[in-house]
C-alpha cells in the first residue's frame, strides 16, 4: 500500500505539473491577437485606473510617457487571486461558497510546499530543521492542513449544493460539474477521516514526505488514510485536464487579454509578429473574403472584395 | 417561464420550425415611470407568414438575419457541413490568429458560476429568459467546440454536454449570434476572463467568412457597399462634399459664424473622419464640429478619398477580412494627405476599430497615430479659445457611455470634463462610465430593422438603457422641461432616435437626444443662441 501511495503521489506531482506546464505553453505560443482589452486596466497611473480611463484620454497621447503602475497591476491581479474581488462584487451568494473552497485550496498547496520543504530540510540540512524550527513549521503545515481541508471541504459541499438547488446554475450544470465536486467532497472527507480515525504511531505529513523522498516502504500507512491520499493525488492529476485549470487561463485572460493595450510601435516586435501572421494563407471559403488558399491576409487587407458575392 | 419550458442548449437542435421561445410583455423587466404602466406595452409585431416561410426564423419572436430556408435536405446538409468546416477553421492559426488565443481562452475555462448573468442588459431586461443568458450561446458553442473541433467522444460529452448538430441547431445559432450587443459587460465582470461576448464575435465570424451569411444591413448594404464607394451611406465623394456645403451653409446661417469644412488639405495635423451617417442624419453635429474646429484655429481637414470620409468599419461585428480592409482604406487616406493624426468623430464603434482593433493590422506607414474627438474637443474646451457661457445649457442633460469607446476603451473622462464644464444640470446615470449600459443598438442593431426586429431591439436589448435613462430625468419628466440626452456615437444616437420614438418620449416628455459638439457650440457666445433646436429630429 505504502508504495501505491508513493507512486501516486509521484504520478500526481508529475502529471499535475506536466500538464499545466503544457496549457500554459499552449496559450503563451498562440498568436499575439489584435487588441481586445477591457477597462479598467489597472497598469494605467492609479489617477486613470481609479475611473477606468485610458492613455487614449490624452491629447497626443502618442508623445506621452506611458508609465506602467505594476504595483497597480500586482495589486489588482493580488486582490483577484487572493480574494475572488470579482465573485464578491458581482455574484456574493456565490462567493461566501466559493471564497472557502478556494482559500481552503491555497491553504492546502501551501501545506505540501511546507511538508516537502521540512522533507527537504530534514534530509539536506538535518542540524538547522532540527528542534525548535522543525516544531514550528510542523506547527504551521498541521494548522495549514486542517484549516485547508476543513474550508475546502466547506466550500465544495456549499458549491455542490447551490449547483443543485440554484435554477440559475441548474440549468448550465452538466454532469461533469457534479462529479467534480463530488469528486473534491469524497477526497477531502477520505483524506480527513483518514488523519482523524489514524490509529496512534501513524505516520504524520512530514513523515510521509520524508518516506516518499527517501522511499522507505516499510512506513505503515492506514488503509483509509492511504485511500484518501491516493483519491487526492488522483484529483490533483485531473484538475489540469480540466476548466478547473483557470489558474493558469486566468493569468492568460487578464494579463494578455483583458489588460493587454500594449500599443504597436513602428519597427516594434508587435509590428514583427504582425508581419508574420499577415504571410498567413487563410483559406475561408466565403467569397467576398478571396481566401483561395494562395492569398495572404497582407493580399486580402489590401484588395476590394469582388462585386458578385453572393452565393 | 417554467424549468420543463426553459430551452437549454440541445433546444437548438429541435427539428420542428416552432421558436424555442415566446416573448410576452408581462415576462420582461418592469421599466420605470412613465413606461411603467403595463397598458403601455407593445405588443410584438408578428413576423408575416412570408417571412416564416421564407427566411429561417425559428429562434424567438424575431429575425435579424433572415437566412433562406433551405430548398432541399442536401441543401441543409451541405450548410451544415460548411458550418463545420468553419468552424475547425476558427480554431487554427492561419485562419484565425486574430482571436484564437481569447477564444481558446474561453473556450476552455467557463466554471459555469453564473456571474456575468446580471450583468447582461438583454438577459436582464428579457425577464431572466434563459435563451439569452450570455452563457447560453457560449455553452452551445462551447459543446460544438468539445465534439466538433477536439473530437471529444462520450467522456468529453458528460464533462462538457452533448449536442446534436442539424441544420436548425445551425440555423437557430445564426440568430443566436446576432442577440447580443458585443457590450462586453460580461465579460468585464467573469471572475475567470472568460468573453461570452467574444465567442458571439466569433461564431459571426464563421458564418460570415465560411458560410457567406450576415445581416444584409451590415454586410451588403454595409461593409460592401462602404468598399466600393466609399460610405455604407451609398454617398461618393461628390455626393459628400456636396452635402457637406450644404451643412456647412446651414451652420453658418444658423449660428451666424461662415463655417467653411477644408477638404483634403494635404499636411493638416487632423483627420477628421466622421461616421458619415452623422453627415445625412445629424447635420448639427458635423456643422458642429466645423464650427468648434475652425473656431480653435486647428490645422484640419476632410478626406474625399475611398473610405477616408467615413470612419465605420462594421466589419469589427462580423468579419475580420472586412474590417481589416476598411481599417487600412482610413489610414491609406491619412497617408495619402500626410496628416499629422486621425481624430475619430462621435462613433463609438469607429474609435475602437481604428484606435485599439487595427492597432496591431497597421504597419509601419499606415501606422498614423489616431486619436479621439472626446480628447481634442475637451482640449478645446478647457484651452479657452472659445468663448462660452454654460447658461446657456440651463437644462438637465445626462451623458451616455459608448461601450466601445468607454468600457472598450478606456475614453471615460474627457467628455465628463466637457459637459461638467457647460452644462449646469447634469447629472450622471445609474452605472456609468466603465460599468455603463448598452443602449441596446451595438454590434449592428441599430441599424438593423428588419421584419420586426425593431420590436426586440427597444423592447428587450434598449429596455436597460432607457429604464436609466428615465431614471436619470426622474426629478424632471414631462413635457414641461426639455431634456437632453447626449449621446457621442452615431449609433447609440440611432437608437436613442428609434428608440425615444417608439415609447413616444419625446412627445410627452419632452426627451430630446444629441451629441456632444452641438452643446459645446450651444454655449458658444460668439454664436446666435439657440444651437440646439427643441424639436424631434
Amino acid at each position: 500500500m505504502t508504495i501505491i501511495v508513493y507512486a501516486s503521489l509521484c504520478l500526481s506531482m508529475a502529471l499535475f505539473a506536466a500538464a499545466t506546464l503544457v496549457r500554459a505553453v499552449r496559450y503563451a505560443r498562440a498568436p499575439l491577437h489584435l487588441r481586445w482589452e477591457i477597462y479598467p486596466v489597472p497598469h494605467e497611473p492609479a489617477d486613470r485606473a481609479a475611473h477606468g480611463g485610458s492613455y487614449f484620454e490624452q491629447s497626443a497621447w502618442w508623445t506621452k510617457p506611458a508609465p506602467a503602475n505594476h504595483w497597480g497591476t500586482a495589486k489588482a491581479f493580488a486582490v483577484e487571486a487572493l480574494c475572488l474581488h470579482a465573485l464578491r462584487a458581482f455574484n456574493r451568494p456565490l462567493w461566501w461558497r466559493s471564497y472557502p473552497f478556494h482559500a481552503g485550496l491555497y491553504l492546502l498547496a501551501a501545506t505540501v510546499v511546507l511538508v516537502f520543504a521540512a522533507a527537504l530540510g530534514t534530509i539536506t540540512a538535518p542540524s538547522l530543521v532540527a528542534g525548535a524550527p522543525a516544531a514550528v513549521v510542523r506547527q504551521c503545515y498541521r494548522a495549514t492542513g486542517l484549516a485547508g481541508l476543513l474550508l475546502a471541504l466547506l466550500g465544495a459541499t456549499g458549491l455542490l449544493h447551490r449547483r443543485l438547488t440554484d435554477p440559475d446554475l441548474r440549468s448550465s450544470t452538466v454532469p461533469g460539474d457534479l462529479f467534480n465536486l463530488a469528486a473534491f467532497i469524497s477526497a477531502l472527507v477520505t483524506l480527513g477521516a483518514g488523519w482523524a480515525l489514524a490509529p496512534a504511531g501513524t505516520p504524520g505529513p512530514g513523515a510521509i514526505a520524508l518516506g516518499l523522498l527517501q522511499w522507505d516502504v516499510s512506513l505503515r500507512i492506514p488503509g483509509l488514510l492511504a485511500s484518501g491520499l491516493i483519491l487526492s493525488a488522483a484529483l490533483a492529476a485531473y484538475i489540469p485536464f480540466t476548466h478547473m485549470s483557470h489558474f493558469v487561463g486566468k493569468y492568460f485572460t487578464y494579463h494578455a487579454v483583458r489588460w493587454d493595450d500594449a500599443v504597436a510601435r513602428r519597427g516594434g516586435s508587435i509590428e514583427k509578429a504582425m508581419a508574420e501572421y499577415l504571410t498567413y494563407r487563410p483559406t475561408w471559403d466565403a467569397p467576398h473574403v478571396t481566401a483561395d488558399g494562395s492569398r495572404t491576409w497582407a493580399d486580402i487587407a489590401a484588395s476590394q472584395p469582388p462585386d458578385k458575392t453572393t452565393r | 417561464m417554467k424549468d420543463g419550458d426553459a430551452p437549454h442548449p440541445g433546444s437548438l437542435a429541435r427539428p420542428d420550425r416552432e421558436p424555442l421561445i415566446r416573448l410576452r410583455a408581462g415576462d420582461l423587466m418592469p421599466i420605470q415611470e412613465p413606461l411603467d404602466d403595463p397598458a403601455r406595452e407593445r405588443p410584438f409585431t408578428a413576423l408575416s407568414d412570408q417571412a416564416k416561410s421564407r427566411y429561417e426564423c425559428i429562434l424567438d419572436d424575431t429575425c435579424a438575419v433572415s437566412v433562406p430556408r433551405p430548398a432541399t435536405r442536401e441543401d441543409e446538409d451541405a450548410l451544415v457541413r460548411a458550418f463545420l468546416s468553419g468552424l475547425d477553421k476558427l480554431f487554427t492559426r492561419e485562419n484565425n490568429w486574430t482571436f484564437l488565443q481569447p477564444l481558446l481562452l474561453s473556450m476552455e475555462h467557463c466554471a459555469r458560476c453564473q456571474t456575468c448573468a446580471s450583468s447582461c442588459h438583454i438577459f436582464e431586461a428579457s425577464g431572466r429568459n434563459e435563451l439569452y443568458r450570455p452563457t447560453f450561446r457560449s455553452d452551445v458553442m462551447r459543446r460544438l467546440y468539445f465534439k466538433c473541433v477536439r473530437r471529444g467522444g462520450m467522456l468529453s460529452a458528460w464533462r462538457h454536454g452533448d449536442i446534436e448538430v442539424n441544420w436548425p441547431l445551425v440555423a437557430r445559432l445564426i440568430e443566436l449570434a446576432y442577440r447580443c450587443n458585443l457590450c462586453r459587460r460580461c465579460a468585464q465582470t467573469c471572475p475567470i476572463g472568460v468573453d461570452n461576448g467574444l465567442i458571439a464575435h466569433e461564431l459571426r465570424k464563421v458564418f460570415s467568412q465560411e458560410m457567406g451569411i450576415a445581416p444584409r444591413e451590415i454586410h451588403e448594404n454595409g461593409s460592401m457597399l462602404q468598399l466600393k464607394v466609399g460610405s455604407s451611406t451609398g454617398m461618393t465623394a461628390a455626393v459628400v462634399r456636396d452635402n457637406i456645403q450644404f451643412v456647412d451653409d446651414d451652420t453658418s446661417d444658423r449660428t451666424g459664424v461662415p463655417v467653411e469644412t477644408p477638404w483634403d488639405v494635404e499636411g493638416a495635423d487632423v483627420l477628421l473622419i466622421h461616421n458619415a451617417g452623422e453627415i445625412l442624419a445629424w447635420p448639427e453635429s458635423v456643422g458642429a464640429f466645423a464650427l468648434i474646429l475652425n473656431a480653435a484655429g486647428i490645422s484640419w481637414t476632410m478626406s474625399s478619398e475611398l473610405a477616408g470620409y467615413d470612419s465605420i468599419n462594421y466589419g469589427l461585428w462580423y468579419d475580420d477580412a472586412q474590417f481589416a480592409r476598411v481599417a487600412v482604406k482610413h489610414a491609406e487616406a491619412a497617408r495619402r494627405l500626410k496628416v499629422g493624426r486621425i481624430v475619430l468623430g462621435e462613433c463609438g464603434h469607429a474609435h475602437k476599430a481604428l484606435s485599439v482593433v487595427a492597432d496591431r493590422l497597421l504597419a509601419g506607414d499606415l501606422n498614423i497615430p489616431r486619436e479621439s474627438a472626446m480628447t481634442l474637443l475637451r482640449d478645446i474646451v478647457m484651452s479657452g479659445r472659445l468663448t462660452l457661457d454654460p447658461a446657456r445649457n440651463d437644462f438637465p442633460v445626462t451623458l451616455h457611455d459608448p461601450c466601445n469607446m468607454v468600457r472598450l476603451m478606456g475614453v471615460v473622462e474627457p467628455q465628463r470634463e466637457i459637459v461638467r464644464a457647460l452644462c449646469p444640470k447634469f447629472r450622471e446615470m445609474t452605472p456609468h462610465g466603465v460599468d455603463n449600459y448598452c443602449c441596446g443598438g451595438g454590434s449592428g442593431f441599430a441599424i438593423m430593422s428588419g421584419h420586426n426586429f425593431a420590436d426586440w431591439r427597444f423592447q428587450v436589448a434598449g429596455r436597460k438603457k432607457i429604464d436609466q435613462v428615465l431614471g436619470a430625468f426622474a426629478d424632471g419628466l414631462g413635457p414641461a422641461t426639455p431634456k437632453y440626452l447626449c449621446a457621442p456615437c452615431s449609433n447609440c444616437k440611432g437608437q436613442f432616435r428609434d428608440m425615444l420614438a417608439y415609447y413616444g418620449l419625446w412627445e410627452q416628455n419632452a426627451l430630446l437626444y444629441g451629441g456632444l459638439a452641438e452643446l459645446i457650440v450651444n454655449a458658444m457666445t460668439n454664436v446666435r443662441p439657440g444651437y440646439i433646436q427643441w424639436e424631434w429630429h
